[in-house]
């Protein structure tokens, strides 16, 4: 089975989805990103869909579902560039992907998490 | 409406199966002529019948052709034609199952009534026992 | 067969004219034509043919004025009901037919082939330049559907498209997919979607334009609709639409300047005075 690369970059988690998932491939990606938030103390993570040429309700759920177990580890999700054929296929699926931050491209995404991940209180380095 | 050129028939027995559909209606619909907004929403509604073949109806197959016919106006259309084919438990309640938020236990519930509103004819048969067939079509616009 | 010689067949066999023309066409138009309305056909196309006859052997002779205005009606209210060309064309061909077999005419063989043998050939050939000319003028209308819906670049990172005009829902789904795609092709976050010119919406459009917003969203962008006038206030609340959380604006001034301000820009106004938008 394919896996997905989960690059680290700074403080940052970053995935760059490029294939056609498969579900396991998507179950697989869940599991390791929340292994990495943990293992590097990651305070954000930016996933790039921008190669995604359809995102159906798995992919979708599996999206809120990193979302919301990076937040429980204390790190912010957002998810950059989905493509407009994407989003309006979305919308009227019905999913609208809550809790779930977006921006354009990895750029602007990266922007989005410098300012809502402050420093540790520890004043640690956020790698480690 | 007419069906051209055959038409293939893919097994769903495993999750590389629902990519190999997408894959499929995708190159079909392209061939059809369909826009990108049109062709995307086609493919994901096949993603979500795919998979609900596979884990409701414990697998079955897929046949995708395409389709020719004419608008309400009389011009001639091409599009694309789904037919989802499972010989699993079948849908007790297919009004029901067709309502946002019905789930059969996994997922959010928004597979069959999600895939309905991203094709332009939907046709689902179901009966206790004897399994489920959904065809769906997406024109041209 | 001469002019007089025709003539004087249909003066002579109108009736069994009609009457095999009508077994002629009938047929392949059972369930789309009635039959009083191909009875009626008949009656008017063999009275006018007849007429015009008993004058001229030549159709651009005045004597055809009515025969004309008879086959003019005849293809538009086949247009109407939304037959093919050759299927209208079938019409009048038929009359050939009918007379082939009149009473007492001995047409040869070979040439009567070799007529039908040709129709067919003009029909294929008409119906394949109607589809190619309805293709033509199709995709001339979405050439207009786009032209009538610029999306324009407002300020660094802020893209709008000022709406003028009846809203349908076809016209509303090519702005919002231009729309969303300026946004990709521009890095713009910002999107303003102006409805100064649109005089109502119904309730799809007003669908579309919170499907626009909310796409927009998933993308990472922000999206507001400006310039809603009272009456579509009112159509939205009518509506029962819920349009929750979503920004809208009195004008489009307004919008661009919340979209500046939430880009970081300041807006102020000559010295340093804050700046005035309207409300």
């Amino acid at each position: 089975m394919d896996r997905v690369p989960v690059l680290r970059l700074g403080g940052l988690l970053l995935v760059s989805i490029q294939v056609d998932l498969e579900d396991s491939t998507a179950l697989a990606l869940q599991e390791d990103l929340s292994q990495a938030v943990v293992a590097t103390g990651a305070r954000g993570v930016l996933i790039d869909i921008s190669g995604l040429e359809i995102v159906d309700s798995f992919v979708g759920r599996m999206l809120s579902t990193i979302a919301a177990v990076s937040r429980v580890l204390d790190a912010e999700t957002v998810v950059v560039g989905m493509r407009p054929a994407v989003a309006i296929t979305l919308v009227e699926l019905g999913l609208d992907l809550a809790g779930v931050r977006t921006a354009l491209d990895v750029e602007r995404g990266m922007r989005v998490l410098g300012s809502t991940t402050a420093p540790r209180a520890d004043g640690l380095p956020l790698a480690r | 409406m007419s069906a051209r050129g055959g038409g293939d028939e893919v097994p769903i027995a495993a999750d590389a199966d629902v990519v190999r559909v997408r894959q499929l209606v995708r190159a079909r619909a392209q061939a059809a002529g369909l826009g990108l907004v049109d062709l995307t929403k086609v493919v994901t509604a096949a993603s979500e019948l795919a998979r609900n073949t596979l884990v409701h109806g414990g697998g079955g197959t897929a046949r995708v052709e395409a389709v020719a016919g004419t608008t309400a106006g009389g011009r001639p259309r091409s599009g694309v034609r789904a037919v989802f084919v499972d010989a699993g438990p079948g849908i007790p309640d297919v009004r029901a199952a067709l309502q946002d938020g019905w789930s059969s236990g996994t997922g959010l519930g928004l597979g069959l009534s999600g895939a309905r509103r991203l094709v332009d004819e939907f046709d689902l048969t179901s009966g206790v026992g004897s399994g489920t067939r959904v065809v769906v079509v997406k024109w041209g616009r | 067969m001469s002019v007089e010689s025709w003539g004087a067949v249909l003066a002579e066999h109108q009736a069994d004219l009609q009457a095999s023309w009508l077994a002629e066409v009938a047929p392949p138009l059972a369930g789309r034509v009635t039959r009083q309305e191909l009875e009626r056909d008949g009656r008017e196309l063999f009275g006018a043919l007849a007429a015009g006859a008993a004058v001229s052997g030549s159709f651009s002779d005045g004597a055809y004025d009515e025969l004309r205005a008879v086959l003019t009606e005849l293809s538009r209210s086949r247009a109407r009901q939304g037959l093919t060309p050759s299927e209208t064309a079938t019409s009048v061909f038929a009359v050939k037919t009918a007379f082939l077999r009149a009473p007492g005419v001995q047409p040869d063989a070979a040439f009567v082939a070799l007529s039908q043998f040709v129709d067919e050939l003009g029909l294929f050939t008409f119906e394949v330049y109607v589809e190619a000319r309805e293709r033509v003028i199709g995709e001339q209308s979405e050439q207009l559907l786009e032209l009538s819906t610029p999306v324009v670049k407002l300020w660094d990172g802020v893209v709008a498209v000022p709406l003028v005009g009846t809203l349908d829902s076809a016209r509303t789904q090519v702005v919002m997919e231009k729309l969303l795609q300026s946004l990709v092709d521009t890095g713009s976050e910002h999107a303003i979607i102006d409805i100064t010119g649109v005089p109502a919406v119904d309730t799809q459009v007003a669908q579309h334009l919170l499907k626009t917003i909310l796409a927009a969203r998933l993308m990472g962008a922000e999206c507001q609709i400006s310039g809603i006038s009272p009456q579509i206030a009112q159509t939205i609340v009518a509506l029962g639409i819920d349009f929750g959380e979503i920004r809208t604006r009195a004008t489009l001034a307004d919008a661009l300047v919340h979209a500046l301000r939430s880009t970081g820009a300041d807006v102020v106004r000559g010295a340093g005075a804050p700046a005035r938008t309207g409300r």
